[in-house]
């Protein structure tokens, strides 16, 4: 097979994965609120309420499409197609798996492998705060553009203690490619091993630049109506909330990448000796482990946002700045000392 | 202190540990995990239903004698007695040939209810001398349309094949309290206190 | 043509466009977010030169977050038509001179560059991490750290100029 086609299918199968997590994990936050406060949760559409996503879709489309008359609405329809672009993006990088083997092509299952992966990360990542901003300011409203310029300096903050915490892995791992992060845990610990502080950072920093709770003051309900979507209605205000979620999926699918193996699971070449399967066996295994890890972040996420209350945000601010910052830097000073004295760097 | 759950709030100097949040975090997670499984409290409502008193006051049911006649007499003592104001009734003379469809000489033509104003006091039921309506245990549906909540005839008046029962609703008091209704209905309130006060 | 030269001329073309859009745009944000489109034409050129790690930093620092700063400031102050200051002649005169000085410079300095030649891409991994790390700490390790004494001495100003109403 053409390795082009290769790729163009690899794609479109993580678009649709991607999709569909995305639209199960607004089933799964309904369900996961409900059980942890004691209620059923959606369980009318289809069996078990599975249904429940496509009647929310079908929800969105139908609803009115509003655009404020006074808003400026190439910037208004604009701004959500960027959150969505943008939250699209991050997941190119990422490593579902190891390769599998088709006659005799071989291929990697991950869309593409740039040796500056994590820096791809982070430029996408920092790009995904316009769609916020300018579908805000766009909406011509104070609530919206006080939720966007609350996102904007919250995302900017975080995403230095973000890539502090991240430099500190980079150090010990010495390569920016998330491939060869991934692959340098096949045997032995995991990187949360040598980066428990970087890897609680790195967790909360995810959290704010997702903009989930406990960290989502750009759209606290009780302050800001919806903040920066307060104005946006229909399938417009469907593309910020999934956005929101497809945010979610990667960034679970990071931190199991950086600091939990990615796609490896503990004794897999013992066990592929043990019992004599194939690579490709292996790589699906693979799948199977990493999709599984990023689905409990994903729990995990939901789990957090329902256990702790909102910030205030000078209390956010204070975070940020003072603590994690300052923590980072700590982190990545002790990482230095502990490599040069065990001998990893010359 | 009525639960003897309260606590005092100290308002002491947190320690190190505590200042980090991390461990109030942490027990908080637990805390969310325990209640996934926990026994959920959500009643399915069509399908299972909360236990209602035998007493439970929903929607009206004008009832009807054993021949199956009307027993309304359009006194309009219900409409009287009704706080909310819900109830009206226009009243007509009964013609030879429907006696078997109406108790007494007078009969209500039109008996409408309006199910928002409604208020489910039951007084209705304490004014009537002739026993002809009763709250069931029925919950009254909803709809879309004002005009809807409107009940006549139609929906109160019970059918002949399908009778209720509202035997279950006369407990021991309400039947001793019956008894010699017709002068108890048009006693004011103060009466009514006086009476209590003298069966016990 | 080959397919790298197209994608030259057409990032060309669209760096030129939105720059010219930033300068002539009525609203201050249609400036910013085209210089943030500029932004990207340019870090597209620098992956035609093969300096990935340049394009990744160029997005991350100047698209990402000083233009989002500027982005915040221009929504925040509310710009418009009856809030801009009016300014006087001489000052629109002064600027007219100054920017031509400006031209005048650049012309000049282009003007003995036209005997380079294109040198081709030397090396191909002349952009990656690891030999801007080595060049970085080795033979520009004197530059780099007296640039970062610099931006640290504007952070302390900075901090110093905002505290100050306190004491």
């Amino acid at each position: 097979m053409q390795p082009l086609l290769i790729k163009a299918i690899l794609v479109v199968i993580i678009f649709v994965i991607t999709l569909l997590v995305a639209l199960y994990a607004t089933f799964a936050e309904r369900k996961v609120s409900a059980i942890m406060q004691d209620r059923i949760g959606p369980n009318r559409a289809g069996p078990f309420g599975l249904l429940q996503p496509l009647a929310d879709g079908v929800k969105m489309f139908m609803k009115e499409e509003l655009i404020p008359s006074l808003s400026n609405k190439w910037l208004f329809i604009i701004g959500p197609c960027i959150a969505l672009l943008t939250s699209f993006m991050t997941g190119v990088v990422i490593p579902w798996g190891g390769s599998i083997t088709i006659g005799e092509t071989t291929f990697d299952l991950q869309i593409t492998d740039l040796n500056i992966g994590i820096l791809y990360l982070f430029g996408v990542v920092s790009m995904g705060v316009y769609g916020i901003m300018i579908g805000g300011w766009a909406s011509n409203n104070k609530f919206s553009l006080i939720g966007a310029i609350r996102a904007s300096s919250q995302m900017i903050s975080y995403e230095i203690a973000m890539g502090l915490a991240i430099i500190a892995l980079v150090m010990t791992t010495g390569t920016l490619s998330l491939k060869d992060i991934v692959m340098q845990q096949d045997a032995g610990f995991a990187n949360i091993v040598y980066q428990p502080v970087g890897f609680l950072i790195f967790l909360i920093c995810a959290f704010a630049e997702t903009n989930r709770a406990p960290f989502d003051m750009p759209e606290c309900e009780t302050e800001l109506i919806g903040g920066y979507h307060t104005e946006y209605s229909s399938l417009k205000l469907g593309f910020y909330l999934f956005a929101e979620y497809i945010n979610m999926f990667v960034s679970s699918a990071v931190i199991a990448c950086f600091y939990f193996g990615g796609y490896n699971f503990p004794f897999q070449t013992e066990l592929q000796n043990w019992l004599g399967f194939s690579n490709n066996v292996l790589s699906i295994l693979q799948v199977l482990a990493m999709f599984g890890k990023v689905l409990f972040f994903i729990f995990f996420f939901m789990w957090v946002r329902w256990t702790i209350p909102r910030f205030r945000y000078d209390q956010l601010m204070t975070l940020g700045w003072k603590i994690l910052l300052p923590l980072a830097l700590i982190n990545i000073f002790i990482t230095g000392i502990v490599m040069y004295f065990s001998g990893s760097i010359n | 202190m009525l639960t003897n759950r309260s606590k005092q709030v100290v308002k002491k100097e947190m320690t190190w540990v505590e200042k980090a949040y991390l461990p109030a975090i942490f027990q908080g997670l637990i805390i969310t995990f325990k209640h996934i499984f926990k026994k959920k409290a959500t009643i399915r409502y069509p399908e299972q239903k909360r236990p209602i008193a035998p007493v439970y006051r929903g929607q009206h049911v004008l009832k009807r004698d054993e021949s199956g006649a009307e027993r309304c007499t359009a006194c309009g003592l219900c409409a009287v007695a009704c706080p909310a104001e819900a109830i009206t009734m226009v009243a007509a003379e009964r013609t030879k040939d429907e006696v078997s469809l109406y108790r007494e000489e007078k009969y209500a033509s039109v008996y409408e209810i309006n199910m928002l104003r409604c208020i489910f006091c039951g007084l209705c039921e304490e004014a009537c001398p002739k026993e002809a309506i009763f709250l069931t245990d029925r919950i009254v549906p909803s709809t879309f349309e004002r005009h809807e909540f409107i009940f006549g005839k139609d929906i109160l008046v019970e059918p002949v094949n399908e009778r209720l029962d509202v035997t279950k609703r006369q407990t021991p008091e309400v039947l001793e309290f019956k008894k010699d209704k017709k002068h108890k209905h048009n006693l004011t309130f103060l009466d009514k206190v006086i009476v209590k006060k003298s069966r016990h | 043509m080959s397919i790298s030269q197209y994608i030259f001329w057409f990032l060309s073309f669209v760096a030129v466009l939105s720059a010219l859009i930033v300068v002539f745009a009525k609203n201050p944000i249609y400036s910013v977010l085209n210089l943030i489109i500029t932004f990207f034409a340019i870090a597209g050129h620098y992956f035609l030169l093969n300096a990935q790690f340049l394009a990744a930093v160029h997005i991350i620092v100047y698209a990402g977050a000083i233009m989002v700063l500027f982005l915040y400031v221009i929504m925040m102050l509310n710009l418009n038509k009856e809030t801009e200051p009016h300014k006087k002649q001489y000052v629109k005169l002064v600027a007219v001179v100054a920017a031509g000085l400006l031209m005048l410079t650049i012309i000049g300095s282009l003007k003995g560059a036209e005997a380079m030649v294109p040198a081709g891409i030397v090396n191909n991994n002349i952009g990656t991490v690891e030999l801007i790390g080595d060049k970085l700490f080795g033979e520009f390790l004197l530059p780099f750290e007296v640039s970062s004494i610099l931006l640290l001495s504007a952070m302390v100003g900075a901090v110093y100029l905002s505290k100050k109403e306190l004491h």
